[in-house]
């Protein structure tokens, strides 16, 4: 077994340079087919009727009318009397027809009488009294906790505590497995007390008190305090490929899938235990998912979801025709993912020289029907010594929750960061200085204090920077804010095929996903790098469940993986190739190298063969390598985890319509050993956008009366346009320190922070916190008038 | 989106014929950007559409010192915006119209459809109807509810949505009229006149009937008038403001001889400010303190918060001021 590493600096020909993305010009150009983009021959028009309702009990469904209309070729009942609906948009029917005019006019023709039940929407509204809970733990919980990404140890404290009210079945096990959920949970859960359900019909849940240390008497000895209040409401993910999917009966035993999703591999054993929970026995290995290109998910996309399976059910009762079912704007954004709320007051305590002693917060948030849980706070500052924290889970039938690009972390930054640099100006310092004395109290001090040096000098802080409230004249306010944020990123389990053909040619094929990151790219760039070949040398083939199995592209774990497996893949097979090779030239396979596009003997000059001499030399077959990035019990050897990045943020408030513009962002990040400095860089710059959007415009707003979404658009769900983007800078940190530490993803850290920092600089501005995101006019005016009057 | 007839007469009064006694039967259909979107989401489902694009003669704009401005129905805003004459004679009209929406809207919308575009109050793009009453209980869903970009003033009910166009309060500022072409041949009324708060579900926002269609907006030539338009924007492009006030000055020396003041996205209809807020101007010089108390008069006196919306009257205070101090800065 070869030893696997990356190559130093003064070796690298691909890897760290900047890679324009090969799929971009099919990209571009509108050639790259995403799912919704198909339309195989004879496909069929799939749609859903949603339930009109936030909460309620369908009582009758009747079908017959639409059946009968010409052209409708299946329907398939979804829920069906006696189910509970929990959010409005919720799929009821599943139809196809031949058209979607004809697929529409179906749904109008079917009735369904629901029971209307009362509804909740409401959650920035601090729940006043909520009894802690005690009970036991249901399944949903579990699940709700591992997506909201609650510490293990944590987790198995509280099952241990609370004890569960579901079986721990052996396929339970196996999921969560899968799923990389550590074995201390799973003995946790093993032996955790059996109890039977409690029924409650609050929506909130109090949990316990969580105590570190004795914060009381920090409290009562500190030599300064502060405390606010702040929040980040529900927002949606708003992919601009809705969810979707095609699906197909090529013949009755075998199903093909198109889903729009994250997550290719995944899809088969989803779908097949799903089919045949409900009646339609499938294996997964019979099921073969694809995707070339997919329109954003942002961690929306990892489940079948109920339409692949209707579009499954209903392809079966149409004799196997496609069936394409797209989710239309309203329903993207209804109940396709929504980003938990987090609301805190919280509470610091310091010395006179800015060190942190005492952290204390409530807070409450929703992720829909299931709750929500605490996001991670303290973020990041984890060791401050003395904590009091505890959590209202409030549930709501405002749609249900899913991960959203670094779950829970944008909320925990804005909780924590925003109470630092509240504390910082009752201090009267400057917050850049109370993060840095502060450092000791993260696990990464060193980096930190480089990244936020690193954006001193791109933003000018230190020059820049003046206490709370712009004191200039006029309505425009300028100021300044920063936050820093953390994110694992280990490459997940998965791996690829590597073939050189004896024409030379390298073709390498993987499961998994390109999310629009560069993943293509990445892989192209490893291979060409340890073959020494070119770019445009290398097929890369993905995205197809017949290929080798990857994991899905969540929590930052896609660029660890794929680089990991096809640098062993082609490392392999250039051994294999460099052993056929090493006779002709007289040496031994170790004394040689590949290099631009030739097999030569290290240190010497002139012995050499090129590259396609030298494949032809590999027989008929060629050779084929499989690279597995090994599974996360064993030490990480070409990728790893932990990143930090420091991010600052420079805005302009107008105090007399309290409109907030951005005018310039900085992003300073680590991730390891860059592979592709551009979609690096990319990743960055799109983070700091969908940060400016979450700050500035983004929310699911839900109307009291009918539970309903009353922006499931775009003309009401702002996202940031051009207009509304201003300077943005962003430095890698590369090199010594970093480089050897591996590959680490990048997709989730750089969205935590802009929320935090865009609020610190607009309580900078206007020497006032605006407690909540979205920082909308209405709140700045009302920040400012509780103040007394424009700053 | 409901089947529908599709019809493209030639000339207005085919049109007309084609066009129903009742709201809702039929639509007009100009560049659509408004009406398709209000038919995929099942606020409107004509059974036949009408389309207007292939009448002739109503594309053009025309100036004339002595008569003004004329813009045919079916001008697009984006070439209204870049007509010479319209930059010379009325460069806050090509303001106005450049801000609006975003450059494909533009190319796309037509001048009359701008002014005839449907309220965005989500109630109604949501489907609860343009009223928005709840039901069960028949109360206002927008006063019970999220009334966060609703109306200030001409808030009484039961209409609460703001009127969309911020083209329009500019063209009333500039003393526009608009020509209705229907059965019985033309009319033309002021278009501030054209605005009008419906009353019930049946009625719509434009004195307009089901079978009448827009022509012709008629703009007096200059006459050393300044203007002056302010719009409260929360997202710099491709969305609607949050308030606007378009302002004509008549100044003799640097004192106001005449002032009127308009507001946009305030109430569901232009909002015309009444002879109180021209009274705090007249005989003034513009100053930031007399154009303040224009603001005030014109906005915090009269303004009424349905709850959710309150900043917007200092919005709208806010833009009526810095639309009076723009007017007497440029020309
Ligand atoms: C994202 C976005 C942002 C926008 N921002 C702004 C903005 O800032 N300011 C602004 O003013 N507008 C804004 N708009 C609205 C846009 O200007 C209108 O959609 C457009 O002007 C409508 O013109 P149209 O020709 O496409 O009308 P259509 O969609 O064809 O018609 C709109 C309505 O007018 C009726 N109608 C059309 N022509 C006539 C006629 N000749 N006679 C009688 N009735 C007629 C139609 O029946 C229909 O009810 C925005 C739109 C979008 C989507």
């Amino acid at each position: 077994m070869a030893d696997y590493k990356w190559p130093d600096a003064q070796h690298r020909t691909l890897i760290g340079t900047r890679q324009s993305r090969l799929d971009g010009p099919v990209k571009v150009s509108g050639r790259a087919k995403y799912t919704y983009d198909q339309n195989p021959k004879g496909l069929l028009a799939g749609a859903i009727l949603r339930c009109p309702h936030a909460h309620a009990k369908v009582v009758s469904v009747d079908t017959s009318a639409a059946e009968k209309i010409p052209g409708v070729k299946a329907v398939q009942v979804l829920q069906g009397p006696g189910k509970e609906v929990h959010w409005a948009g919720d799929e009821i029917v599943a139809l196809a027809a031949i058209n979607e005019g004809i697929a529409e006019d179906a749904l109008r023709a079917i009735k369904v009488q629901y029971e209307v039940l009362p509804h909740f929407v409401d959650d920035a509204t601090e729940p006043k009294s909520a009894a802690e809970e005690t009970g036991p733990l249901a399944l949903d919980d579990l699940i709700n906790m591992f997506s909201n990404q609650v510490p293990e140890p944590q987790i198995s404290s509280t099952v241990q505590k609370r004890g569960i009210s579901f079986p721990v079945t052996d396929d339970l096990v196996k999921r969560m497995r899968s799923f990389n959920v550590g074995e201390n949970v799973i003995k946790a859960l093993q032996s955790a007390p059996q109890k039977s359900p409690e029924s409650t019909r609050s929506p909130f849940k109090k949990s316990a008190v969580n105590v570190t240390g004795d914060p009381d008497q920090a409290f009562k000895t500190a030599e300064a305090t502060s405390e606010g209040l702040y929040g980040v409401p529900v927002i949606t993910h708003c992919c601009l490929e809705a969810h979707g999917v095609i699906a197909h009966w090529p013949d009755a035993e075998h199903l093909e899938t198109q889903v729009s999703t994250q997550n290719v591999c995944g899809m088969p054993d989803q779908i097949a235990q799903a089919l045949t929970g409900i009646g339609i026995p499938i294996s997964a290995s019979n099921i073969r998912n694809r995707q070339q290109h997919v329109g954003g998910g942002f961690g929306s996309k990892f489940a079948a979801d109920r339409w692949s399976l209707a579009a499954a059910q209903l392809s079966k009762k149409a004799g196997g025709a496609p069936v394409k079912i797209m989710l239309d704007r309203r329903a993207e954004l209804e109940v396709a993912g929504a980003r938990p709320s987090a609301y805190a007051h919280v509470k610091l305590a310091a010395k006179k020289d800015g060190a942190i002693t005492a952290w204390d917060s409530q807070s409450w948030g929703t992720g829909g029907p299931l709750g929500g849980n605490m996001p991670p706070i303290p973020y990041i500052f984890t060791e401050i010594p003395h904590q009091r924290k505890q959590h209202i889970s409030i549930a709501t039938n405002i749609g249900p929750a899913r991960a959203w690009r670094a779950p829970n972390h944008p909320q925990a930054a804005v909780l924590t960061m925003c109470a630092i640099d509240d504390l910082a100006a009752r201090l009267g310092m400057d917050p850049f200085d109370v993060f840095l004395k502060n450092l000791p109290l993260t696990p990464r001090a060193n980096v930190y204090e480089a990244e936020l040096r690193k954006a001193d000098e791109l933003m000018q802080w230190k020059k820049r920077w003046h206490p709370r409230g712009d004191e200039s004249s006029g309505p425009m306010k300028r100021g300044l804010g920063l936050s820093i944020h953390t994110w694992g990123g280990r490459g997940h389990q998965g791996a690829g095929d590597l073939t050189i053909h004896p024409d030379g040619t390298v073709e390498y094929r993987s499961g998994t996903q390109d999310l629009g990151t560069g993943t293509r790219t990445a892989i192209a760039m490893v291979i060409g790098e340890t073959l020494g070949l070119p770019l445009n040398a290398i097929t890369v083939k993905i995205g197809d469940t017949n290929f080798p199995h990857d994991g899905g592209s969540g929590g930052s774990t896609t660029i660890g993986a794929v680089s990991a497996e096809s640098r062993r893949a082609a490392t392999d097979a250039l051994n294999e190739l460099l052993a056929k090779v090493a006779p002709t030239l007289g040496v031994a396979p170790d004394q040689l190298e590949a290099l631009y596009g030739t097999i030569r003997v290290k240190d010497t000059q002139g012995k050499s063969i090129t590259w396609k001499k030298a494949c032809s030399m590999l027989g008929a077959t060629g050779v084929t390598a499989h690279g597995q990035n090994p599974d996360p019990s064993k030490p990480p050897d070409l990728t790893n985890s932990g990143v930090g990045g420091a991010q600052m943020a420079d805005v302009s408030v107008d105090v007399e319509t309290g409109i907030v513009r951005v005018n310039k962002m900085v992003a300073v990040q680590d991730c390891g050993l860059i592979i592709n400095l551009k979609t690096a860089e990319s990743q960055c710059y799109g983070a700091l956008i969908m940060g400016i959007s979450y700050a500035l415009f983004e929310e699911k707003i839900m109307d009291p009366t009918t539970g309903r979404m009353l922006n499931p658009n775009m003309q009401f769900y702002r996202l940031a346009g051009y207009g509304d983007i201003p300077e943005l800078v962003v430095h890698m940190m590369t090199g010594p320190g970093y480089d050897e530490r591996g590959v680490i993803g990048l997709g989730e850290p750089p969205v935590v922070s802009p929320g935090a920092a865009i609020s610190n600089a607009v309580a900078n501005a206007i020497g006032v916190r605006v407690p909540f995101l979205p920082i909308t006019p209405d709140r700045v005016l009302a920040a400012l008038e509780k103040k007394g009057g424009a700053a | 989106m409901r089947a529908f007839e599709y019809v493209t007469p030639k000339s207005k009064e085919q049109a007309v014929g084609l066009l129903s006694q009742n709201w809702g039967d039929t639509e007009l259909l100009a560049g659509g950007t408004d009406l398709l979107a209000l038919m995929k989401d099942d606020v409107v489902a004509p059974k036949r559409l009408v389309n207007v694009k292939s009448i002739a003669g109503l594309d053009a704009i025309g100036y004339n010192a002595r008569t003004g401005l004329r813009i045919g129905a079916l001008v697009r805003i984006a070439d209204f915006a870049d007509n010479a004459d319209v930059r010379k004679y009325y460069p806050t009209l090509a303001r106005v119209a450049d801000d609006a929406a975003s450059p494909q809207i533009r190319n796309q919308a037509t001048m009359a459809g701008n002014l005839c575009q449907r309220p965005r109050c989500w109630y109604f793009r949501n489907g609860f109807g343009l009223l928005a009453k709840d039901p069960q209980s028949g109360k206002s869903l927008v006063v019970e509810g999220d009334n966060r970009y609703h109306a200030i003033l001409g808030n009484d009910g039961p209409a609460y949505f703001v009127s969309p166009s911020s083209i329009a309060p500019a063209l009333i500022a500039a003393g526009a009229k608009i020509r209705v072409f229907g059965p019985s041949g033309a009319r033309e009324l002021p278009l501030e006149k054209f605005y009008v708060i419906p009353k019930s579900e049946n009625e719509r926002e434009h004195d307009l009937r089901s079978n009448e269609i827009v022509i012709e907006i008629v703009v007096p030539p200059p006459s050393g008038e300044r203007f002056g338009h302010y719009e409260v924007r929360q997202k710099a492009e491709f969305d609607w403001p949050l308030a606007t006030a378009s302002v004509a000055l008549k100044m003799s020396g640097n004192k106001v001889q005449a002032a009127r003041i308009v507001m946009g996205h305030v109430a569901p209809i232009p909002w015309v400010c009444d002879k109180y807020v021209e009274a705090t101007l007249l005989g003034q010089p513009l100053t930031e303190t007399t154009a303040n108390a224009a603001g005030v008069v014109a906005a915090e006196k009269p303004g009424k918060s349905l709850g959710k919306n309150a900043y917007k009257i200092r919005l709208a205070h806010v833009a009526v001021k810095r639309a009076l101090l723009q007017a007497v800065k440029e020309t």
